[in-house]
């Protein structure tokens, strides 16, 4: 017990659990909807697409300013983006391959930058192999500060957009019909997809924050019919995921940050699976009896 | 008064034309059905005119107005497979949607918004489903649920993309009374439809469809054994045996 007095007693600890407890809540949130678009693999996209954006900043300016990394990350994901539906517009690939394709060579690419980086700099570049599986502990302050106004921000904004997204993803066809910008929409969730990747890049990594989006609301999903539910479920999911996988990989050394969230996050997808209340297998099995 | 007024449509897929030269009006209070062989545009026509899809060229005029100028004038039904009956949310839920723009952004539904979404599925035989998770709900309900937020918009020109396809006989009725009601109201109704031995019974307008319009205008004088023939060419031969006996009735 006094151990986890301890842990929690130090500040910058309890900042971490705070900054990640927000982050798994907006990102759940924000998931519910790209989960029903059925987007999810294009946030992996995004989120692998990132890599490179950091990588190619840090070469230019040979500094490890966190905002102009994020700003890189944020631009090579839009291009990845773009690309996927260039590609699915102007050519006969489907959207999973388009997808595929994209993810491959923009995260090949990064890998190739960061390699680069490491041996071609001199020793400043620890940390930035972080962004691939995130590193909590690594984190300060400032890094706190925007996860923390970020993830508000987000939540705040998809509040904001509830009925406007229900219904262009429910019946995008209607929604044009009466009037609604279903484009703009669109543009705004894929905004703030963006906006969970860059945020969470530090400290769940972009291999696996798709991971943070994705898997909340598919537990929630077991538990509910309404879709208001599901995105609050969906969000407590993601803040618990978030949360423990911050303490977790912060007590452990060495133990990277995102792995332990997306394990924490498929804990509680494998029990809503076994014991949801509207579709989990026990429930299931029951009604069979 | 024209409802609506289509000038010169024209819709490629592909590079393939799937519209040309589409020009008819509509008269107001009429219900015209759009009849056509598979493959001849009918929801195609009725999405461009939404502009749901792009148009290589052409003008739409409601009310002598330009198209985007009236939207919440439009109501609109879509095919019912458009959507996934799985996403999570309830009857209730659907309805509201019909009111969306009128509540406006970011805002949420007033009661004054959600009571009146309950009558209209009261109208439809739908009252006792409005909590009903959707996906729980059989074809034919689903279409009813589509009608009540149709219903809900309170349009002056209702457009219908295959309504009948795949329902039971309540909703069949359910539809075929609110035509009716809208019609006694002076709306405007325009309806893809599939079936040919129904055509008589429903429609005092129809709008025979190949591609290009074949002929628009009352019923009794357009459904013609001529005219279905120039519309669904080869096609034709299963359906002589019906629509000339109905014709024969006459």
């Amino acid at each position: 017990m006094d151990f986890i007095f301890d842990l929690f007693s130090g500040a910058n600890i309890r900042w971490v659990l705070f900054g990640s407890l927000l982050l798994g809540c907006a990102s759940g949130i924000i998931g519910s909807f790209v989960l029903l678009k059925k987007q999810s693999l294009i946030s992996d996209a995004m989120a692998h697409a990132a890599l490179p954006g950091v990588c190619i900043v840090y070469i230019i300016f040979e500094i490890k300013s966190v905002p102009m990394l994020l700003i890189g990350a944020t631009i090579t994901s839009l291009i990845a983006t773009q690309s996927i539906q260039t590609i699915i517009k102007h050519s006969k690939i489907k959207s999973d391959a388009a997808i595929g394709i994209i993810i491959s060579v923009f995260f090949g690419f990064g890998i190739v930058l960061l390699t680069f980086i490491q041996q071609n700099s001199s020793g400043n570049q620890a940390g930035l192999d972080s962004f691939i599986f995130g590193q909590a502990a690594s984190l300060v302050r400032s890094d706190i500060q925007l996860i923390t106004v970020g993830s508000l921000l987000l939540v705040i904004l998809t509040t904001l957009f509830f009925k406007e997204f229900k219904i262009s993803i429910f019946d995008p066809l209607f929604a044009k019909g009466i009037g609604l910008p279903v484009t703009f929409f669109n543009g705004v969730l894929l905004a703030l997809v963006v906006g969970v990747v860059v945020i969470g890049i530090q400290m769940v990594g972009v291999v696996l924050i798709a991971a943070l989006l994705i898997t909340p609301p598919l537990a929630a999903r077991y538990w509910t019919e309404r879709l208001g539910m599901m995105a609050i479920l969906a969000g407590v999911f993601g803040a618990i995921s978030g949360a423990s996988g911050a303490v977790l990989s912060t007590m452990i050394a060495n133990l990277p940050t995102g792995p332990m969230m997306v394990l924490s996050a498929s804990l509680i997808f494998l029990l809503s699976l076994l014991f949801g209340s509207k579709k989990g297998i026990a429930l299931k099995a029951v009604r069979h009896l | 008064m024209d409802a609506l007024s289509v000038k010169n449509l024209a819709v490629t897929y592909d590079k393939q034309p799937v519209l040309e030269n589409v020009s008819f009006s509509v008269p107001e209070g009429s219900l015209t059905g759009i009849i056509g062989p598979n493959g001849a545009g009918k929801s195609t026509l009725i999405k461009s005119i939404l502009q749901l899809l792009p148009t290589l060229s052409g003008n739409v005029e409601v009310f002598n107005q330009p198209y985007k100028n009236q939207k919440k004038l439009i109501g609109y039904v879509p095919q019912r497979s458009e959507v996934d009956w799985e996403f999570p949310t309830n009857a209730l839920d659907v309805v509201l949607m019909g009111r969306y723009s009128h509540i406006g952004w970011f805002k949420q539904a007033s009661k004054k918004e959600v009571e009146w979404a309950k009558t209209c599925l009261d109208k439809v035989g739908m009252a006792a489903f409005a909590k009903r998770q959707i996906s729980q709900l059989s074809g034919g309900q689903q279409q009813r649920v589509f009608l009540a937020r149709a219903l809900a918009q309170d349009a002056k020109v209702y457009f219908m993309d295959e309504p009948f396809s795949g329902v039971d006989a309540a909703t069949e009725n359910a539809i075929i009374k609110l035509m009716k009601q809208w019609k006694a109201e002076g709306k405007t109704v325009l309806v893809v439809h599939h079936d040919l031995q129904t055509v008589e019974d429903y429609f005092d307008h129809v709008l025979l469809l190949n591609k290009t319009p074949i002929e628009y205008g009352e019923t009794q004088v357009v459904f013609t054994l001529n005219n279905l023939e120039k519309a669904y060419g080869g096609k034709i031969a299963f359906l002589q045996k019906g629509t000339a006996s109905s014709q024969g009735v006459k």
